[in-house]
């Protein structure tokens, strides 16, 4: 791990493998998107309606995930220094906020038909609202100061205080009483979820994922250059 | 120890406060974060008259009837240990059939019927094709004996 916390080496990996997530990224979700709609079939109780749950819960999934890489990378930048980390961990929240945005959408249109309402106000929905928050307020406070790294530092510690919230969301269809339904994939005794429909989920997620790194890639180089253009001018105006 | 390591056990440490002090503020707050009660749980619960709850459990089979209106519905909301007869008047969501999960908001009355003023669905996390769910059913092996498939 800590390897990979020089930025050039990191560069030198990253551009290895990008173009090949991007690539897989193209084809799991283009396969997943065929199955999705058209190759798999509609479920017993919700009709075509359950064809939703191919974009809402791959979102929900990555909102989870990407948060946790943000809240692991904050806390080793906060506790190694090491300057790559926080840059992980800036890049990884617009994405991570785009996610949970889309699982909210989703799950809000998919509410109203399965339901009969857009929004309640129960645990599980609750606490993903709180996430997609979180993660507002990491994108505000790692860019409200002057000075980068005092804004690392505190979002990181943000971000660090949000990790409490992460178990809540997975728990909170079976510590409580939600009108979202409990896990269907995963649970102790394995998928509630028919095969045929079980894979296309899985192609959705994996798809979902790979776009994630290939776009953090992306981000993380733009900031390594921005950070290298900041450094070259803080030394030009020294003269 | 090392500066590394002081951070290191900083970090660990407020994560596991903030962890005790989660823990603790939702049970404090445990009767505001349920959705609803089931019918059994309301027995117990002092309620102030016209409080507005939620309820939640099985339509009972058998006891859907709809007012010659085709407005107004009643149903039993059973949790298999208590029932509660819910009136409810207005538009039913799709997934409403009988021994389906719904949850139903309004005020409990004084003779302990239930006056609805939204019904919500609430489906479980069991998805397969329609053609397995008939298969299961005629082998036998259906969990929800008396709920029936989406028409």
């Amino acid at each position: 791990m800590h390897r990979f916390a020089n930025p050039s080496r990191f560069l030198r990996a990253a551009n290895a493998v990008l173009p090949w997530c991007a690539g897989l990224t193209v084809l799991l979700l283009a396969a997943g998107l065929y199955f999705a709609l058209l190759g798999s079939p509609p479920d017993y109780q919700q009709g075509e309606t359950v064809r939703i749950m191919y974009i809402h819960v791959p979102s929900a999934w990555m909102a989870l995930f990407v948060y946790g890489c943000m809240a692991a990378a904050s806390a080793s930048a906060l506790i190694w220094r090491h300057p790559l980390a926080d840059l992980i961990a800036k890049s990884a929240a617009p994405i991570g906020a785009g996610f949970t945005l889309i699982c909210l959408l989703t799950g809000s249109l998919w509410g109203k038909p399965m339901w009969g309402a857009w929004w309640v106000w129960d645990a599980r929905l609750t606490s993903v609202l709180v996430l997609f928050f979180l993660y507002l307020g990491y994108i505000a406070l790692v860019n409200a100061f002057d000075d980068p790294v005092r804004g690392y530092r505190a979002a990181g510690i943000l971000a660090l205080v949000g990790v409490v919230n992460l178990p809540i969301i997975k728990f909170s269809v079976d510590w409580w009483n939600t009108l979202h339904q409990p896990a269907s994939v995963m649970r102790l005794d394995g998928p509630a979820i028919h095969p045929a429909m079980l894979w296309p989920l899985l192609l959705m997620a994996g798809g979902f994922m790979l776009f994630f790194v290939t776009v953090l890639i992306l981000r993380v180089r733009g900031e390594i250059a921005a950070a290298k253009v900041r450094n070259l001018q803080l030394s030009l105006a020294r003269g | 120890m090392t500066r590394k390591r002081r951070r290191l056990y900083a970090v660990l440490a407020g994560l596991v406060m903030l962890g005790i002090a989660a823990a603790l503020v939702l049970t404090a707050l445990r009767d505001s974060v349920v959705f609803f009660y089931s019918p059994s749980d309301l027995a117990g619960k002092p309620l102030a008259a016209g409080q507005r709850i939620r309820i939640g459990g099985l339509v009972a089979a058998g006891s859907v009837a709809k007012s010659p209106d085709g407005v107004a519905t009643r149903f039993t909301v059973t949790d298999m240990k208590a029932d509660i007869p819910v009136s409810y008047s207005g538009i039913l969501p799709d997934l409403f059939r009988e021994g389906q999960g719904v949850v139903v908001e309004g005020r409990l009355e004084p003779g302990g019927a239930f006056q609805a003023s939204e019904v919500l669905a609430k489906h479980d996390e069991n998805y397969m094709p329609p053609e397995v769910a008939d298969a299961l059913k005629r082998a036998g092996r259906w969990k929800h004996a008396d709920e029936q498939p989406a028409k």
